[in-house]
């Protein structure tokens, strides 16, 4: 699991003084008309967002109540996706899953991208015998394919909410870090940084203010393709009884439990919560690629 | 060229040597003493004597750079010490799920570029129009659906349309039968992972390969092709497709992690004896000795798999080769 990004992204950003209220507005528009498809990408990730957060008020059940009277239920007024072989909601869970599934992707994915991005960032700055070992040290980090590492990271610290955004965040770091050192490398080079460093500035500043800003454009793209990945890697750790533990409604976890057991007999159990995650996949990732599409004028009129 | 080749054969010396630190000091980070956790979370009663014998079988009362020294070394040997959990030597234990594991993979690679290059040329082909959306979306699928949840879906459709057309719900055989002995039994039971596998790892390798198509659409030599009155097909199959493909080689060795991870969870859906499902339990059983041999092997055969793909790029790419 991968990103895949041009090596040489560097892609200039509008400066952020004149982005006002009414201008992000605006931008938000524009980026709607001509990239539809990511505004629906958008629009997908929109709906998960809010359903996770309002999931106390819109979910009919508690996500954890068993009601041993409808166990295994099929799709009714009652139940509108059914329960599962414990007579629990499967839509309440589904809608608590969205919580779980966006507290781990989202808090993974920022911490390692920000984590990531700084360390890029410094290395490009630093550059020779700094940026050389930072390098080879990524070289070994990005050797354990992620759901490997995150393995071998949840056979240390072992399962849960916690644990899992551990062992999501330590393989997304070396990922991010190595794309943003490329396009800062170009950005070492620009005038304003030398600029900076003649007016005597000290290296966290010219790195968090004037670099930093400046490779935005990919970090952010790649910031969104990571939230898709951690959530589809929850996912999988879950289904694999190494990641969220019951009774924590988490969409990977509903598949694992009484999936293939009532295939048959039950398939919504096994249908609903997989459409929950690959939608929200599919949203993430269609948002990041329009995202990339409309800040990479290299890729723009194609 | 040989500068070249030796000096990417001798980048792989320090990550594999990185790699091994990073696992050995991973599994000696765990919280605790291995064997504590490991004796006393079956709720089995346990004495010191056990304990130092524990200690004594995974060499943990050497001295710690004796103990790297011997992981290095039974590594490069395929010694790998002493499953905690079964008690049998963990190489047994991994040449016995071996086979199933490489076919599997095998087919799905098969799979992957078989469904990859033709729609990701296609798409390119006619970039913009029903058909590109069509496949883009198939792609974006693709990446976005879990392998497991493919994997149950199709378990579901395949019991379902059989009950329904034979009366009798049919399931793949889960034991495993080598393809020379019984080659129908065999590839009924590969086949359903490995289009699971296959379609997840062919979903990257299907937008690059439609990238990097519209990208040599465009080169003079395409132009000077058509000029020169050549057909549109040899110029799609000698011209532009030779050269599209290149970084679609690149791409399915670095998705071989795409592989492994699929592997990992496609074998748990198919309840297949392989090494994903051997990993699984591992870190179940916290069987730390097999943990640690699996994860440096998935990263030796990670990283050496690179290292083939760009040797085999230096040698199709003479840009490469002579620069």
């Amino acid at each position: 699991m991968s990103i895949t990004l041009p090596r040489d992204a560097t892609i200039p950003v509008p400066s952020d003084e004149a982005v006002t209220a009414n201008s992000w507005l605006r931008l938000t528009l524009d980026f709607c008309r001509r990239q539809p498809f990511g505004a629906f990408g958008m629009l997908l990730v929109l709906i998960m967002a809010v359903t996770g957060l309002s999931a106390d008020w819109i979910a009919p059940y508690s996500p954890t109540a068993n009601d041993f009277e409808a166990m295994t239920e099929a799709p009714s007024w009652a139940h509108w996706l059914g329960t599962d072989q414990f007579g629990r909601d499967m839509l309440s869970r589904i809608i608590f899953g969205a919580r779980t599934a966006l507290v781990v992707g989202l808090t993974s994915s920022f911490v390692g991208g920000i984590a990531g991005l700084v360390l890029g960032v410094a290395s490009a700055y630093f550059g020779g015998h700094i940026d050389n070992v930072f390098q080879r040290v990524c070289d070994v980090m990005m050797a354990f394919p992620l759901i490997i590492m995150a393995l071998a990271v949840v056979s240390i610290f072992g399962t849960g909410v916690q644990n899992v955004i551990v062992a999501i965040t330590i393989p997304l770091i070396p990922r991010c870090a190595r794309v943003v050192r490329s396009s800062a490398l170009a950005i070492r080079e620009v005038a304003y940084v030398d600029a900076a460093r003649a007016c005597g500035y000290g290296h966290t500043r010219i790195i968090l203010r004037h670099m930093v800003p400046n490779v935005m454009a990919p970090f952010l793209i790649m910031l969104t393709a990571f939230v898709g990945q951690a959530i589809l890697a929850e996912a999988s750790l879950s289904y694999l009884g190494l990641g969220v533990q019951e009774p924590v409604p988490a969409w990977g976890l509903m598949l694992q439990g009484g999936a293939e057991e009532y295939a048959t007999t039950a398939p919504w159990i096994a249908v609903f919560p997989g459409l929950a995650i690959m939608v929200t996949v599919f949203g993430f990732s269609i948002f990041g690629d329009a995202l990339r599409d409309a800040l990479d004028p290299k890729l723009r009129n194609r | 060229m040989y500068r070249y080749i030796a000096k990417r054969i001798l980048l792989v010396i320090p990550t594999l040597v990185g790699a091994a630190v990073l696992v050995f000091s991973l599994m000696r980070l765990i919280p605790g003493d291995i064997c504590v956790v490991r004796l006393g979370s079956g709720g089995a009663t346990f004495n010191p004597q056990a304990i130092a014998t524990c200690h004594h079988e995974i060499g943990m009362d050497k001295p710690l750079w004796l103990q790297f020294w011997d992981f290095v070394w039974g590594f490069c040997h395929f010694d790998f010490g002493i499953s905690m959990w079964s008690g049998k030597p963990v190489a047994v234990e991994i040449a016995a799920r071996l086979p199933i594991s490489l076919e599997i993979a095998l087919l799905a690679t098969i799979v992957a570029v078989s469904i990859a290059i033709p729609l990701g040329t296609i798409s390119a082909l006619k970039q913009n129009t029903w058909i590109d959306v069509v496949v883009r979306t198939f792609a974006i699928g693709g990446i976005a659906t879990p392998s497991f949840w493919i994997g149950i879906i199709a378990i579901l459709v395949v019991l379902d349309t059989t009950g329904a057309l034979f009366g009798r719900p049919w399931m793949p055989p889960i034991d495993y039968v080598p393809i020379w002995k019984d080659p129908i039994r065999n590839l009924s039971m590969a086949i359903l992972p490995a289009i699971t596998v296959g379609y997840r790892y062919s979903a990257v390798s299907m937008r690059m390969t439609r990238s990097a198509m519209l990208e040599v659409m465009r080169e003079d030599y395409i132009r000077t092709a058509r000029a020169k009155g050549l057909m549109e097909q040899l110029i799609v199959n000698r011209h532009a497709l030779k050269n599209a493909l290149l970084p679609v080689v690149t791409l399915l060795g670095i998705e071989f992690a795409f592989l492994i991870g699929g592997l990992v969870v496609t074998e748990q859906v198919f309840n297949l004896n392989g090494i994903g499902r051997l990993f699984v339990q591992a870190v179940q059983n916290q069987d730390y000795t097999l943990t640690q041999a699996l994860v440096m092997l998935t990263v030796t055969v990670f990283v050496l798999c690179n290292l083939a793909v760009d040797l085999l790029y230096a040698w199709l790419d003479p840009r490469i080769r002579f620069a």
